[in-house]
């Protein structure tokens, strides 16, 4: 036998000869073949349940049809995926889910993106055949961040699996059982009274319109259009990443130019970037972790820019809070810099401001309403806005987005660096501190800018470097809180020897985001990734603290970095969350 | 956890968590030994085995939810099982049924009393269809009933 048979088999589906890994199911065997087999409970990226049926082929000599999605492939198999037992099975089971499905496809938030819907337009279902009781159950509108609508559920429960295999909260699980079945938190509470991080992974998942982000768009609307408002937008690094995919680029093309334009004709009066406030990041970040190492403060420092991350630490783990940064996320700085030294300079009245954002991350729109983020003396971030809700309303005016002109953010905080536009990287944040870190330590200029060893999907990074003088700086990254559990389970050990590790809530980092364009896999995120450092490598400033706007800041205005102002604006506390079941 | 469970009842949950606590596939015994000694499951009770037996607090309800074995609501003293099965069915099963619940006072969702004395179940059948209509009390059998009937059988339990 050869090596090859051992590892592979042989068998037929349709007629058609096919050689697959023997680890392979079905599914993935007729992939091979350019044969999509229609599914829904199926995820590449988390556990196969077959749950929902939908997958169900002909096997030759099967007792009864199998789903495609976790049978096993095996040798001299013969599969059909397309004859009449089959489609009319495939059929049947898809009309059931519509008979207890609501059919306001017209009004859903996800219509078009609904893979239920496209499911049954791809199978020509004309109508359902079955009337019956419908579920009916209560929306969940509890919190900023994520809507969860029951009678939209299809009971796949991607949300269970992405909930408890990405981030390890496990806040859904299947509950009841026959008709009354439905998936939920325990006790059937509200996102905002379980241990829920609104990172919004659930809400990359679902099929249908069962978890999706809470829309926030009418708010921005209303804000362009009122004359008595001054509209600043900020855009986070990794919607510029995203963003094309909604508009029918590839993954990984990076749109600013016509993302700019887009904003400008939305109505905003600034287009500013929120990767200028990462660079503000970097600067407080860097010089607080030199700080801590200088003067022996609490070690290893945490990242504290994503906020699906803090939610974990200050609902899961308070005894970790003396280990995050107190710098705010760049969001949090954005907000709080735009209504003191912009409309300072701009000499607006800050009250008029509205400050919106547009973010990868469901989480953020909570982030906003922390009641420590309104040292402005405003509300520092009065609207934030996904990357989905960003397309949605650029659909609604029609602009023709691939036919945009390429435009420049406004000045000055429109201006960043390398180092901010990889902060949507997990890594980014920490080869962003690294560059800082390490020529304000030394005060020698940094020979290679790439950080390769924090880069990439790995779920944990670990790197050092080596500073001089006999100190090296131990670091790690992790991305995903099921990897960020690993750490802080190992600092409260006492068992990190890291000086600074970094964390990311959701997966491949804030590219990866909740509030991301549908769908996200591994795929799509390394070719996010590839584009993320290509640009850095491309900028023409690759430091934050070399950003002149940023120089300009703080020598014009905001002082030293973890000086008075600087403390007052760009730094926070974080608390323990009340009572939430855990 | 409140006060609204005795001390000695605690003890002997967490005599029966380091018993099988530490066990593999433990959850479901551990709830049966729990609801033995609270006679349901309260939330409270849920978190402790949670916390102990490293299972989510949502999984755990989810199978508390599943098996009709477990109650999440306090149980009435006294537990009556109306029968609905086919025979019992035809012959007056319903109004068996509706005559408990107004002698009981409970009302389309409610099934335990205010005073935890009774709580009233339906089950599919009893296995004694030659007594239909049938409904038990506890483990006593009470059959060939007329609805004028049950006001005398809920008094032997008051």
């Amino acid at each position: 036998m050869s090596s090859v048979s051992e590892t592979t088999i042989k068998m037929t589906i349709n007629g058609q000869d096919v050689t697959a890994p023997k680890s392979y199911t079905i599914l993935q065997a007729a992939r091979l073949i350019g044969l999509d087999i229609p599914h829904l409970c199926y995820h590449p990226e988390l556990a196969r349940e077959g749950n929902c049926r939908v997958c169900l082929v002909e096997v030759e000599g099967a007792r009864s049809l199998v789903a495609s999605c976790v049978y096993p492939v095996g040798e001299g198999m013969k599969v059909h995926t397309n004859s009449p037992s089959v489609m009319e099975t495939r059929k049947t089971v898809v009309e059931l889910m519509l008979a207890n499905h609501p059919r306001d496809c017209l009004f859903c938030v996800k219509n078009q993106h609904c893979e239920l819907q496209q499911i049954a337009a791809d199978l020509g279902i004309r109508k359902v055949r079955f009337q019956g009781e419908k579920r009916e159950a209560k929306k969940d509108e509890s919190n900023p961040s994520i809507v969860r609508d029951p009678e939209k559920c299809i009971l796949c429960t991607r949300c269970v699996r992405a909930c408890s295999e990405r981030q390890g909260l496990d806040i859904f699980s299947s509950v009841n059982r026959g008709f009354k079945s439905i998936v939920e938190p325990a006790f059937g509470l509200g996102l905002d009274e379980v241990a829920c991080s609104y990172c919004g992974q659930c809400t990359t998942v679902c099929p249908t319109a069962a978890l999706t982000e809470k829309d926030d768009t009418q708010l921005v609307w209303d804000a362009i259009s009122d004359p008595d408002k001054f509209v600043v937008v900020q855009t986070a690094p990794s919607v510029r990443i995203g963003l094309g995919e909604e508009f029918g680029l590839k993954s990984g093309s990076i749109v600013t130019g016509k993302m700019v334009a887009a904003l400008r004709r939305l109505g905003f009066d600034r287009v500013f970037d929120t990767d200028f406030a990462a660079d503000q990041t970097i600067m407080e970040e860097a010089h607080e972790l030199l700080h801590r190492i200088k003067t022996g403060g609490v070690l290893p420092m945490a990242t504290s820019c994503s906020p699906g991350w803090i939610n974990f630490v200050e609902t899961m783990h308070p005894e970790f809070i003396p280990h995050l940064s107190t710098a705010k996320s760049p969001q949090g700085m954005f907000g709080a810099t735009v209504k003191t030294y912009f409309a300072e300079r701009a000499a607006i009245d800050p009250a008029k401001i509205v400050s919106v954002s547009v973010m990868p991350c469901t989480a953020k729109k909570w982030e906003a309403k922390r009641p420590q983020l309104c040292d402005s003396g405003f509300r520092d971030v009065d609207i934030v806005i996904t990357t989905r809700e960003f397309a949605r309303m650029i659909k609604q005016v029609g602009l023709d987005f691939m036919n945009l002109p390429e435009e420049d953010f406004d000045s000055p905080m429109g201006i960043s660096t390398g180092a901010a536009q990889i902060f949507g990287a997990t890594g980014g944040v920490m080869e962003a501190a690294l560059r800082t870190a390490y020529e304000k330590y030394t005060g020698k200029e940094l020979e290679n800018l790439d950080f390769i060893a924090v880069r990439g999907l790995d779920g944990i990074k670990e790197a050092s470097v080596d500073m001089g003088g006999g100190v090296v700086i131990k670091v790690a990254v992790a991305h995903t809180l099921r990897n960020a559990e690993k750490l802080v389970q190992k600092t409260l050990a006492g068992e990190a020897d890291y000086h600074f590790f970094e964390v990311m809530a959701c997966p491949g980092g804030c590219l990866g985001g909740g509030g991301q364009p549908y769908p996200t896999d591994r795929e799509i995120r390394q070719a996010r990734i590839d584009a993320i450092y290509d640009a850095d490598a491309h900028m023409k400033y690759r430091k934050s603290h070399e950003n002149p706007a940023i120089i300009e800041l703080y020598d014009t205005w905001m002082g030293q970095p973890l000086g008075e102002r600087a403390h007052h604006l760009l730094h926070t506390h974080f608390t323990p969350w009340g009572e939430r079941l855990k | 956890m409140g006060e609204k469970f005795a001390e000695k009842d605690l003890v002997k949950l967490d005599g029966v968590l380091a018993d099988l606590g530490s066990q593999k596939g433990t959850l479901i015994p551990v709830l049966q030994k729990a609801q033995e000694i609270f006679g349901y499951l309260p939330r409270e009770v849920l978190v402790r085995i949670s916390e102990k037996i490293k299972v989510p607090i949502s999984q755990i309800y989810g199978v508390v939810t599943f098996y009709a074995q477990f109650h999440l609501m306090p149980r009435g003293k006294n537990i009556v099982r109306s029968c609905q099965g086919t025979a019992c069915h035809v012959r007056g099963a319903k109004g068996i049924l509706a005559e408990l619940r107004r002698q009981l006072g409970l009302g389309e969702e409610e099934s335990t009393t205010k005073d935890l004395g009774f709580t009233l179940e339906t089950v599919a059948c009893i296995g004694c269809c030659g007594l239909a209509p049938v409904l038990m009390v506890n483990d006593e059998t009470h059959g060939r009933l007329v609805p004028d009937a049950i006001k005398g059988i809920l008094d032997q339990y008051r």
